[in-house]
């Protein structure tokens, strides 16, 4: 097996993929919005609980995809907690770079877990995947209901 | 003397490796290893015959069509009709005007909608759908029935993929004006029983639109033996050029359609105020059709025409029941569509691993194969997934490219286990 397929597929990744983390429909959700990627017919909501001053205080998700789409799924809502609406949005935008191979503006340090997700860079027709739930959180925000990777 | 020819003529056994030098790209390497090729479905790969004839149209022949008078011109317009000839032969239509050149299948099945739905469907109008079909032999009919507001109801499935035949009988107790369905499923590979659905829809009175896109180049076709009204395929899965296709139509039905699309080619005289239309088929047929394409599909037609579509429909089952075997051996992988009606494709999932990383892993391996949807959503519902994996087998593939698949999925379960 090639070197750039076990960097895609890490460890850490297979684990999120086969247990995902914050798995869940959450009652006390304020925003939701469902992630389509047209492309393979997946799926995914995400559930945010965001208080008044705009920090998030709980994030889940649910739905089906790829091992790719739902590692980043569940590790992007280990991560969101305590963030407030910007700094996600400043979050999706470091890892945009990140699986998209550019250079990451010396933020690489935020993306902490998010970098076993690197491996995707070397696979263009999967960035899709990679960012599925990072859509539907954006939508989420923005209330919009959905979010397509078209 | 081609490698093709040698096979054909001296009718020794079909050999698969003869056939491939008749095909530049399957000599390439991927990602380091020989290219396997399992993607025929969505398109196959091009014989030596149809490059050339194409070159050879440019290089020698080329000029626009019809109503040239030039030697060019009409040479040109000579080969295109030809290709019409050779493509009514191929069908066993009864006349070269009941061979239209379109686009692709996806073109011809939007003809037939637009022109002769618009005619002949008004509102409450039924039109019968199957669930195995792809979204173009689904989207067009949306269309009109949103414009319409027409009734479309889905013919059913079992879940061994083949047709309900009592609930289509029973679907056809009430009045319906068409029925549009696949001779081939490109998801599954199982072959509906169109023969005979196409009777029933005539007995109960209506129209019969037949997608032959996958089942064109798996066995023999015969459009009078079938009785449908309308049938389509593409050029490109029976080993032609992109951008050709045919819509094939019964000529008394072609004749009282109207034009779909205005142009020059297709009318007899314009005013200011009003145009007057060719006869069938140059009255479908506006602009300047694709010429090189279909003196290319005429090549690809005499191509398997030489190797025999029997034999090829042997060779290609041979490889899916040993596909079938290889694959079911596979821990946790289920193949979908198990009727024994079916041809070329094998359709299958791997428990929780997703067809997406199935076919990112197999690359690897050199082994291409569709991941997806495969533009049949309905079908994908009724089985309760979002994708499946899909390897297509060809004229050109072997049975140590099934191996190949088979190690690759090995792999990828080793990887997800």
């Amino acid at each position: 097996m090639m070197d750039d397929l076990r960097e895609l597929y890490q460890e850490v990744i297979l684990d999120h993929g086969r247990n995902p983390r914050n798995c869940r429909h959450p009652d006390d959700h304020s925003h939701a919005a469902e992630g389509d990627n047209p492309m393979c017919g997946d799926r995914l909501s995400v559930y945010l609980k965001i208080d008044d001053d705009g920090t998030i205080q709980d994030a889940a998700f649910e739905g089906r995809g790829c091992a790719i789409s739902i590692a980043s799924a569940s590790i992007m809502t280990e991560m969101l907690p305590g963030l407030k609406e910007a700094d996600a949005r400043h979050l999706f935008d470091c890892f945009h770079e990140l699986v998209t191979g550019q250079d990451i503006n010396g933020d690489a340090g935020n993306l902490d877990k998010l970098v076993v997700m690197s491996g995707v860079r070397n696979f263009p027709v999967r960035i899709k995947c990679a960012t599925l739930a990072w859509h539907a959180m954006t939508a989420a925000m923005d209330g919009r209901s959905t979010a397509t990777t078209e | 003397m081609t490698m093709t020819a040698a096979v054909a003529e001296t009718g020794i056994a079909y050999d698969p490796a003869l056939v491939r030098a008749d095909f530049p790209i399957l000599s390439r390497h991927v990602r380091g290893r020989p290219l396997v090729y399992l993607d025929s479905a969505a398109s196959a790969q091009k014989p030596r015959h149809v490059i050339d004839a194409e070159r050879r149209l440019y290089e020698e022949e080329y000029a626009n069509v019809h109503r040239g008078v030039h030697w060019l011109s009409q040479t040109a317009t000579q080969r295109f009709e030809e290709a019409r000839e050779a493509v009514r032969r191929f069908i066993n239509a009864a006349e070269d005007r009941e061979v239209v050149f379109v686009r692709g299948g996806t073109e011809g099945i939007n003809l037939v909608a637009q022109s002769w739905g618009r005619t002949n469907l008004e509102e409450g109008d039924r039109i019968l759908i199957s669930t195995l079909e792809h979204h173009a032999n689904i989207v067009p009919w949306h269309l009109l029935a949103a414009e319409r507001g027409l009734e479309i109801e889905a013919i059913p499935i079992f879940d061994d993929g083949q047709i309900d035949m009592e609930a289509y009988r029973r679907l056809l107790d009430r009045p319906v004006k068409l029925v549009a369905f696949t001779q081939m499923s490109n998801a599954l590979g199982i072959i509906t029983p169109a023969a005979e659905m196409i009777r029933l829809a005539h007995e109960a009175g209506a129209r019969v639109m037949l997608d032959s896109c996958q089942a064109i180049s798996h066995g023999v076709m015969d459009v009078q033996a079938l009785d449908c009204d309308f049938m389509v395929f593409s050029g490109h899965k029976i080993y032609g050029p992109t951008g050709i296709g045919v819509l094939y139509g019964k000529a008394e039905l072609l004749e009282k359609m109207p034009p779909w699309q205005g142009g020059g080619e297709m009318i007899n005289r314009v005013t200011m105020e009003r145009s007057t239309f060719k006869g069938i088929p140059h009255r479908f047929e506006a602009g300047t059709p694709a010429i090189a394409q279909a003196v290319g599909l005429k090549a690809a037609l005499d191509y398997v025409s030489a190797l025999g579509l029997e034999r090829i429909a042997d060779h290609e089952a041979m490889l899916r029941q040993l596909a079938v075997e290889r694959l079911s051996a596979i821990e946790g992988l289920s193949i979908m569509g198990t009727h024994p009606d079916a041809a070329a494709i094998v359709s299958f999932t791997m428990g929780g691993i997703h067809p997406h990383d199935v076919g990112t892993i197999v690359d690897h391996e050199g082994v291409a194969v569709r991941v997806g949807h495969h533009c049949a959503q309905p079908l994908m519902d009724h089985y309760d997934v979002a994708a499946t994996v899909r390897a297509s087998f060809a004229l050109y593939n072997t049975a140590d490219e099934i191996d190949a698949l088979a190690a690759a999925l090995e792999q990828t379960r080793t990887l997800f286990s």
